[in-house]
């Protein structure tokens, strides 16, 4: 029993920590378009997130692998659930991936821009599918009795998700432009704090049409609410404090203030579900709960020792990573191309 | 088509794809971490060179490898929910662990290689690749802790109509994984080798750059000797495993239909008749089936009419027998396979030491064909290894047929494999262009341009400073 809770956290921790690293890689991916303006300044972008994007997105593989290990059941039914939306998502994460890699192995300004709008358009809605696909989990979906979920277009996609897709959407875009405020220079680092602290009111107003959502659209405050409240209070105050050290010119301060409104947030998901790991609109019998969906105590005994003895390593050499690179990247010479 | 087919086919088609870029991405990264120790040790700016240049094939190919690896984990749950349900309890921890110590290693350390030729001592760059070198055979390693479990399930009891895991060490000491592990793991060392003997091959018929090539050569087919032989040993002892685990899928790949008789002769090559359990035409090869699956000249290797009626008194009624033709065809293309990398390193070393081997055109012509070889070997080896454990998925225990997910409709997967087969075409073409131009361009060999870091975005400088 108690292991299975210790799961639940550990892939709200996976998923935290999925939305803070990868939240900035999409964000950046969006700034290609809003911050830089030709193909030079794109590379600076890229260059930025260069050696962090593919160890970031692993923090989502593991995720899922750890559900797929932990929860089996949430991980059948979310998966095969919502199976067009994850076609969607996989088809970007493919052709951002391989953009990274290849958009500039050959020297033709089309073959660039098109490998450049794979990473905008995927660091657009990869973000957005997120946040429809978590939103409508505390919405609630239909499950069946045998836990399968037999979805239609506007189980997924309504007022709430939308609202989801797009409040994740802006929360990596804000995240990606403080993120560029600390590893580039100059022109584009004043571009990006400019358009930071424009994209940051539109941030807090769908942050809070969304809470206020939540409480017509979900049971989350019925449930939990003496959590969320002061949860959701706590947001609203970091959020505006990294604005504050946003235009106070005090970068580290701010990405740190902006992973916590991203940890709250996606805390607060995870607060308003539990027990359960997926709600069903059919019939509340039929939810998805840490204790119906879970492995057994051994195979969880296993995976939590596994857990304990790998993750210092991992943290460690992904701190020394960052250390490694901690120089912000410029344009001065990208002469050549 | 109905769902069940639909399902199958894109599994087939996407992991089969996935597998096209593992092994070059396992064998390549060992390569370059060879060259790159080399230019440690010696000091001498052509291993520089050599690690950067194969180190842009091993990147672009690893790219590719990364996007359709996370499909492959999606994959389970969005088309075998039923499976991932009865199964995830024991199948999803390896997959767990192979994220959390491999990927990140994996990831996090090519970003540091790539981006860290002038910001990081040479030893310390040099531990970066060896890093990833680890992270690729480790990621190997456990996902074949995963597949060990569906051909021969172990440490796991049935309750509540769900598999659970009751000995994780079982599950390591599988002797299916450590059959199965320096398997596939040497067939994608043989993968690398052959990739760079087949390019290097190329070069050295252009006669261009000749030194460079020759050594890469040299480094390739030590690395390609070494690994083929240890592959086809391997080999041996995966069938004689098999004898004892899947005797169905043993008698299926050899076309055996009635016993064989001790001693045991065989096929070489059959026309097969599924309809009336016969074949014709058969040309066989006495006592070579006896030293296949059991490492002796006599014995008596069982076939599938008296496995069938056996399985159907110990599982109950059903068709137990895999696709017959596919599955021994496959084996006999991947033993034909094996046979010639064997022989083609072995002449290419003999040739190497009396250093003829740039001279004898048709070695280098033959090197270049063969490049095909280990692909050709990779895949019918798991097309045998997988069709011919059909009807199950986890041998014994659950049908492909129950595995299914039931809420997916044939719409939703017609749609799914539209977009991945044309994306994976598409990028299966890019990649084969790119390797083109990757080649065209050449090694850097200029001392000074070989300062330069090397990067995805690369040929161009981008300088870094402090603020
Ligand atoms: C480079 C590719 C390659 C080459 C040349 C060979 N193999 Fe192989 N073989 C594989 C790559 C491979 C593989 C892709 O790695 C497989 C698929 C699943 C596995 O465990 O390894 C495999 C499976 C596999 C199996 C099935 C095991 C099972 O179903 O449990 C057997 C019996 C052999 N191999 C035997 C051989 C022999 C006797 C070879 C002759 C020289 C040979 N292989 C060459
Ligand atoms: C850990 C690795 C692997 C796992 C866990 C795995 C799992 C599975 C599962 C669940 C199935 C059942 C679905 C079906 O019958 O189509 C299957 C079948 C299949 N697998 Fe694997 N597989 C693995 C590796 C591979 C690899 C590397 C390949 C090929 C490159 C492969 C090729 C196939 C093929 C071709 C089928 C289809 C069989 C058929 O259509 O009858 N598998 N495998
Ligand atoms: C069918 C089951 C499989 C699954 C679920 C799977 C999953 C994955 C995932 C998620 C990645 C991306 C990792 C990243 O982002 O860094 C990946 C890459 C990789 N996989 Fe697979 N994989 C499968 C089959 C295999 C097999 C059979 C092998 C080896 C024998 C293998 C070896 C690798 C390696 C070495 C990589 C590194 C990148 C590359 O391929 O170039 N995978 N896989």
């Amino acid at each position: 029993m108690l292991l299975s809770n210790l799961w639940f956290l550990l892939i709200a921790v996976l998923f935290i920590g999925f939305f803070v690293l990868e939240g900035y890689d999409y964000g950046v991916g969006m700034a290609t378009r809003f911050v830089a303006h030709n193909k030079d300044e794109r590379t600076v972008l890229n260059q930025a997130i260069g050696p962090f994007w593919d160890a970031n997105e692993v923090w989502m593989i593991t995720a899922g692998g750890a559900m797929f290990a932990a929860f089996p059941n949430w991980y059948a039914t979310l998966f095969s659930g919502f199976y067009v939306p994850l076609v969607l998502m996989l088809f970007l994460l493919i052709g951002r991936g391989t953009a990274f890699e290849f958009r500039i192995k050959i020297p033709n300004s089309k073959w660039t821009a098109t490998w450049d709008w794979l990473i905008f358009v995927a660091g657009l809605l990869a973000p957005f599918l997120w946040g429809v696909v978590f939103s409508t989990l505390v919405q609630g979906l239909p499950i069946d009795k045998n836990m399968n979920m037999h979805a239609g277009f506007f189980d997924i996609v309504n007022g709430y998700s939308v609202l989801g897709g797009l409040l994740i959407t802006l929360l990596c875009l804000y995240h990606g432009l403080v993120f560029l405020t600390l590893r580039v220079t100059g022109d584009l680092r004043n571009r990006a704090r400019t358009l930071a602290k424009k994209i940051f009111w539109a941030l807090a107003v769908v942050a809070l049409v969304f809470i206020v959502a939540s409480y017509f659209a979900t049971d989350i405050f019925a449930r939990r609410g003496t959590i969320l409240v002061p949860v959701y209070l706590l947001d609203v105050v970091v959020l505006f404090l990294s604005l504050y050290f946003l235009s106070k010119e005090r970068d580290g301060w701010a990405i740190g203030m902006n992973a916590g409104v991203i940890l709250l947030t996606v805390s607060s998901l995870f607060i308003g579900l539990f027990p359960r790991v997926m709600v069903s609109s059919i019939k509340p019998a039929y939810d998805l709960t840490v204790t119906n969906a879970s492995s057994g105590n051994y195979s969880l005994t296993v995976m939590t020792i596994v857990t304990i003895c790998l993750l210092p390593f991992v943290l460690a050499y992904t701190i020394w990573s960052y250390y490694a690179f901690r120089k912000r990247v410029t344009s001065n010479d990208t002469t050549g191309y | 088509m109905d769902v069940l087919s639909l399902a199958r086919f894109q599994y087939a088609a996407t992991t089969i794809f996935h597998f096209f870029f593992v092994p070059l991405s396992i064998g390549l990264v060992l390569l370059v971490s060879i060259m790159e120790t080399l230019y440690v040790v010696k000091k001498k700016e052509v291993y520089k060179s050599m690690a950067q240049f194969w180190g842009k094939f091993f990147l672009i190919n690893f790219a590719i490898g990364v996007v359709t690896g996370i499909l492959q984990e999606f994959q389970f749950g969005m088309n075998w929910s039923e499976y991932s349900r009865f199964m995830g309890d024991v199948f999803g921890a390896p997959l767990a662990i192979e994220a959390l110590l491999a990927f990140f290693l994996e990831s996090t350390f090519i970003g540091l290689w790539v981006f860290g030729w002038d910001r990081l001592s040479k030893k310390v760059h040099c531990l970066c690749i060896w890093l990833v070198t680890a992270g690729t055979t480790i990621s190997a390693l456990w996902i074949l802790t995963a597949n060990s479990f569906m051909q021969h399930p172990v440490g796991f009891s049935v309750e509540h109509g769900r598999a659970v895991m009751n000995n994780f060490g079982a599950l390591l000491a599988n002797g299916q994984l450590w059959v199965e592990f320096p398997h596939t793991v040497f067939g994608s060392f043989a993968t690398g080798a052959f990739v760079v003997a087949g390019i290097s091959a190329v070069a050295l018929l252009k006669k261009r750059n000749t030194e460079f090539f020759k050594k890469s050569m040299k480094i390739a087919l030590t690395v390609g000797l070494f690994s083929s032989i240890l592959l086809t040993f391997f080999g041996h002892f995966q069938a004689q495993y098999l004898v004892k685990t899947q005797p169905m899928k043993m008698a299926a790949s050899e076309g055996l239909w009635k016993d064989s008789g001790s001693p045991a002769a065989w096929t070489l090559s059959a026309s097969i008749d599924t309809k009336n359990h016969t074949n014709s035409a058969e040309i066989k090869i006495p006592y070579l089936l006896d030293y296949l699956s059991y490492g002796t000249f006599s014995g008596n290797v069982k076939g599938m009419d008296t496995l069938q009626s056996q399985y159907v008194k110990k599982y109950g009624p059903g068709n137990y027998i895999p696709p017959v033709k596919t599955t021994f065809w496959s084996f006999r293309v991947m033993t034909v396979m094996g046979g010639i990398l064997c022989l083609l390193s072995i002449i290419g070393v003999i040739q190497l030491w009396r250093n003829k081997l740039t001279e004898s055109k048709w070695l280098l012509r033959a090197f270049v064909a063969s490049i095909a070889v280990p692909y050709l070997g990779s895949t019918t080896g798991w097309l045998m290894t997988e069709i011919g454990r059909q009807p199950w998925t986890v041998f014994g225990f659950m049908k492909t047929a129950a595995s299914v997910s039931p809420n997916v409709s044939a719409g939703e997967l017609l749609f799914s494999i539209i977009v991945f087969v044309s994306a994976y075409t598409l990028l299966g073409i890019i990649m084969v262009y790119l390797f083109v131009q990757t080649f065209k361009a050449g090694p850097t060999l200029n001392q000074k341009d070989a300062m330069e870091s090397s990067d995805p975005f690369d040929g161009e400088a981008y300088h870094i400073v402090t603020e």
